[in-house]
């Protein structure tokens, strides 16, 4: 049964990838954007671009008004409360950055924060160092077979001395959902905060982080269709005053002297500096596309996809899916075939797939696997890519073999 | 530019008659059974910068540089072979004016080289040079 997609015509890379060969299935890395987004970069500048909240001319005026659009119609698809709850940063990583330094003044020596065996860097590093940096102890909650966190262990770890949880809402490597609603349970009952990694999860369907029972919730435009160098935290607005501010400069200052200053209430008081304008603009026009698109279908045909993918990664001898992945993608290993060397040949034959440790290296230890090869499938990917990604693996599983 | 060695020589010979990836993707596998691995694998001989391990020692025949490497990945024991076929048995001056990237180039590999490849190759060929320099 072949499964087109019927978005793929509004991806212009996509004819690109198609005169040059080459078949993209590496989608959890980064998304290729709908022409939706370039037009609306493409205004931006045309228009005339300036910076915001300060100048009083016209353009300045419409700058701060598309960028504030943006805001709100990134709210909408949170249903967050207002827009103010919405921080603009430059990705996932600057927002777990800036909460790993915004509550940095709230622990104490000897205080616990607890994360996943599967964090990605980004979730990962931020804590690790808070954690040095005051005496914290940094505990781990290990997986099931399946690549989902022990929610027995998690019950035991997660105590009195735990003062924040950070957990992925979908892992990156081995496509899993966590069990949110469960572990930010555990951390509220023991008055924890919650920070919920959205980087994938967002990609997957709508998700209100306050139904997610997060205080706060990460995600980073470039993965959800809109460009880099844009990302959203997300705060609950209580929890959102419990943050100091972490970088300083323009436009996140209400009023400076030479020896003190005060600083602006969030979203603002956390936007130093000039923000990345066109880029929020960019992920507006993400969403205002995403949300024209029927979710029912957008779900159905990724799923598909992802079963067709499985299927067909089962039927091959010696390939072995890491995890029971449960949407997006599929991490592999091959049976005594190394993974630089299958990489090597899938490269050569036009595949866009992602072989290595997938910014997670703990996790492979955990896992005790070298690494891992990743097909991630799109929106706007289709049938024709995994026949192609299948003829390559088989030419070169024979040549390895 | 310094003679070839045998050993070169026969690596441009086979590569420049490979025509596509799949032949050339055999021609390194078979390569890979005669690259001179490493006696043994030290923490000390590991080099930085690679996805898949690699191991390089060095020794001196007189005032000629040996190098010995090893790995897991097949392809990449492949390319260091034909690496080791173009630098060993050189003066620490032509391994110095060695311009690795035209070598490839001349076997069709050049793409090996590039910055967002994982296997650490660069890598491989700044720790060579390094080690003759010492």
């Amino acid at each position: 049964m072949t499964l087109p997609s019927p978005w793929r015509a509004d991806f212009p890379a996509f004819a690109a990838f198609e005169n040059d060969g080459i078949t993209y299935l590496d989608t959890a890395a980064t998304a290729q954007k709908p022409q939706a987004v370039l037009d609306a970069l493409q205004a931006y500048y045309a228009q005339g671009a300036a910076n915001v909240h300060r100048a009083q001319h016209r353009p300045g005026e419409r700058a701060t008004q598309a960028f504030e659009t943006a805001r709100s119609k990134v709210a909408t698809w949170l249903g967050a409360g207002s827009a103010q709850e919405i921080v603009f940063t430059r990705g996932t990583t600057e927002a777990l950055n800036l909460l790993a330094y915004g509550l940095e003044a709230h622990f104490k020596p000897g205080d616990e924060i607890v994360i996943s065996a599967l964090e990605h860097h980004a979730n990962l590093l931020p804590w690790q160092q808070l954690a040095l940096r005051r005496g914290l102890k940094l505990v781990v909650l290990p997986l099931t077979p399946s690549g989902h966190v022990d929610l027995a262990i998690a019950a035991e770890r997660i105590g009195p001395r735990t003062r924040l949880l950070a957990i992925s809402q979908l892992s990156n490597v081995l496509g899993t959902w966590q069990p949110l609603a469960e572990l930010s349970q555990m951390a509220h009952d023991q008055g924890a905060w919650v920070v919920v990694d959205g980087a994938q999860g967002v990609v997957h369907g709508r998700h209100r982080p306050q139904d997610l029972g997060a205080d706060f919730y990460a995600f980073s435009g470039h993965k959800l269709y809109a460009p880099e160098a844009i990302g959203i935290l997300w705060g609950r607005p209580e929890a959102l005053t419990a943050l100091s501010p972490w970088q300083f400069g323009g436009e996140m200052v209400k009023a400076a002297d030479y020896h003190q200053s005060e600083f602006h209430a969030p979203p603002m008081g956390f936007e130093a500096g000039t923000p990345p304008v066109a880029a929020a603009i960019g992920l507006g026009a993400a969403l205002d596309w995403l949300s024209a698109q029927d979710e029912a279908s957008l779900f159905g045909h990724e799923q598909a996809l992802c079963i067709k993918l499985w299927a067909g990664l089962a039927a091959r001898e010696g390939v072995r899916v890491l995890g029971e992945p449960q949407i997006a993608l599929a991490s592999i290993v091959v049976n005594g075939v190394h993974v630089a060397d299958l990489s090597h040949m899938l490269g050569e034959q036009g595949i866009a797939v992602r072989a290595g440790n997938h910014c997670a290296m703990p996790l492979f230890k955990q896992l005790g696997e070298a690494g891992s090869l990743r097909i991630s499938l799109g929106i706007y990917s289709d049938s024709t890519d995994l026949e192609r990604f299948f003829m390559a693996l088989d030419n070169a599983l024979e040549l390895l073999r | 530019m310094t003679a070839l060695t045998e050993e070169a020589q026969a690596a441009l010979d086979a590569f420049t008659t490979a025509n596509g990836w799949e032949a050339r993707s055999r021609l390194l596998l078979q390569w890979a059974t005669r690259l001179p691995d490493v006696e043994t694998r030290r923490d000390e001989d590991l080099v930085h910068g690679c996805e898949s391990q690699v191991w390089v020692t060095h020794q001196r025949d007189g005032n000629r540089n040996q190098f010995r490497a090893g790995s897991d990945s097949r392809i990449l024991r492949g390319l260091l072979a034909v690496l080791l076929a173009r630098a060993n048995g050189l003066t620490d001056e032509e391994l110095a004016d060695l311009n690795v990237h035209d070598w490839l180039h001349q076997l069709g590999l050049e793409r090996q080289l590039s910055a967002s490849r994982g296997n650490g190759l660069r890598a491989v060929v700044e720790r060579m040079k390094a080690l003759s320099a010492i």
